[in-house]
């Protein structure tokens, strides 16, 4: 833990593997968000609210 | 003196009320009433994981402040030195950890379906002013930390602060400025938005989807 991270380097992209990690994470949870099915309620209302 | 008139003249008649109370009143009963801030039922098409993430930005928010009552109020020494002040500590930074990864889902969800649109600009523009202030606040909360990675990036970050010239306002050598601003001014502006920004959603409801454009808002 108190070691330095490991960065991957590609042309002028520079980034550590911990923060990738977390960028790749977050994509895959906000794809997942787009597709996942979401629990109804016994009814939908399709005014404003 | 006729004893015959009123003593107190009789209020004008007007539409307009001249309580100043009765207009505030009025024009939150217009804007903002309570089925509207408190609705139990939403459109279907909310019917979506991604409304989820700004909800939990805020319960991260919650845990943020909670535990930042608790490391403010114990001190330094506590939350280095005892097993319960590292629990909080690590509490303040995951959540604040979680408080940003979905900020930016939620960002990233908003941008796609143009949660500007219909009169939201000013709820979209407030959001951005959050993002901005919560860097802020969690660049201050590494400067805050009283170990070494503080000073580390303290001596570090002054270049960079006098090279924008504003080094003499914000000076991140100057503790005590960085943490006031941190346990103080910084958070105080983020939840206020953050309630702002909540209202202003409830005053005009979740944005419909783009392909539901033409139909009522």
């Amino acid at each position: 833990m108190d070691s330095p991270a490991t960065y991957l380097h590609w042309g002028f992209i520079l980034i550590s593997v911990p923060n990738l990690l977390v960028i790749a994470g977050m994509l895959v949870l906000f794809a997942v968000a787009l597709v996942a099915p979401f629990p109804h309620g016994a009814e939908a209302d399709d005014g404003r609210h | 003196m006729d004893a015959t008139k009123p003593l107190i003249a009789p209020a004008p008649v007007s539409d307009k009320p001249q309580s100043w109370t009765l207009r505030v009143r009025q024009m939150i009963d217009r804007g903002l009433p309570i089925d509207h801030l408190l609705p139990d039922r939403q459109p279907y098409y909310v019917g979506s994981w991604v409304y989820v993430f700004g909800v939990v930005t805020i319960a991260a928010l919650a845990w943020v402040i909670v535990s930042g009552v608790v490391l403010s109020f114990m001190g330094p020494q506590w939350w280095h030195d005892s097993g319960v002040g590292r629990f909080f500590n690590s509490l303040h930074y995951w959540s604040v950890q979680l408080f940003f990864i979905f900020m930016v889902l939620h960002l990233w969800g908003q941008y796609f379906m143009a949660g500007w649109r219909h009169g939201r600009a000013a709820t979209w523009m407030i959001g951005v002013v959050i993002f901005g202030i919560s860097i802020l606040t969690a660049f201050t909360g590494y400067l805050s930390q009283q170990n070494f990675d503080a000073q580390f990036i303290a001596l570090n970050a002054k270049d960079a602060m006098n090279g924008a010239g504003i080094g003499a306002f914000f000076n991140v050598l100057n503790f005590g400025q960085m943490y006031g601003l941190h346990v103080m001014l910084l958070p105080i502006g983020v939840t206020f938005l953050v309630v702002v920004h909540i209202v202003m959603v409830r005053m005009r409801g979740v944005v419909k989807p783009i392909d539901a454009e033409g139909t009522a808002r």
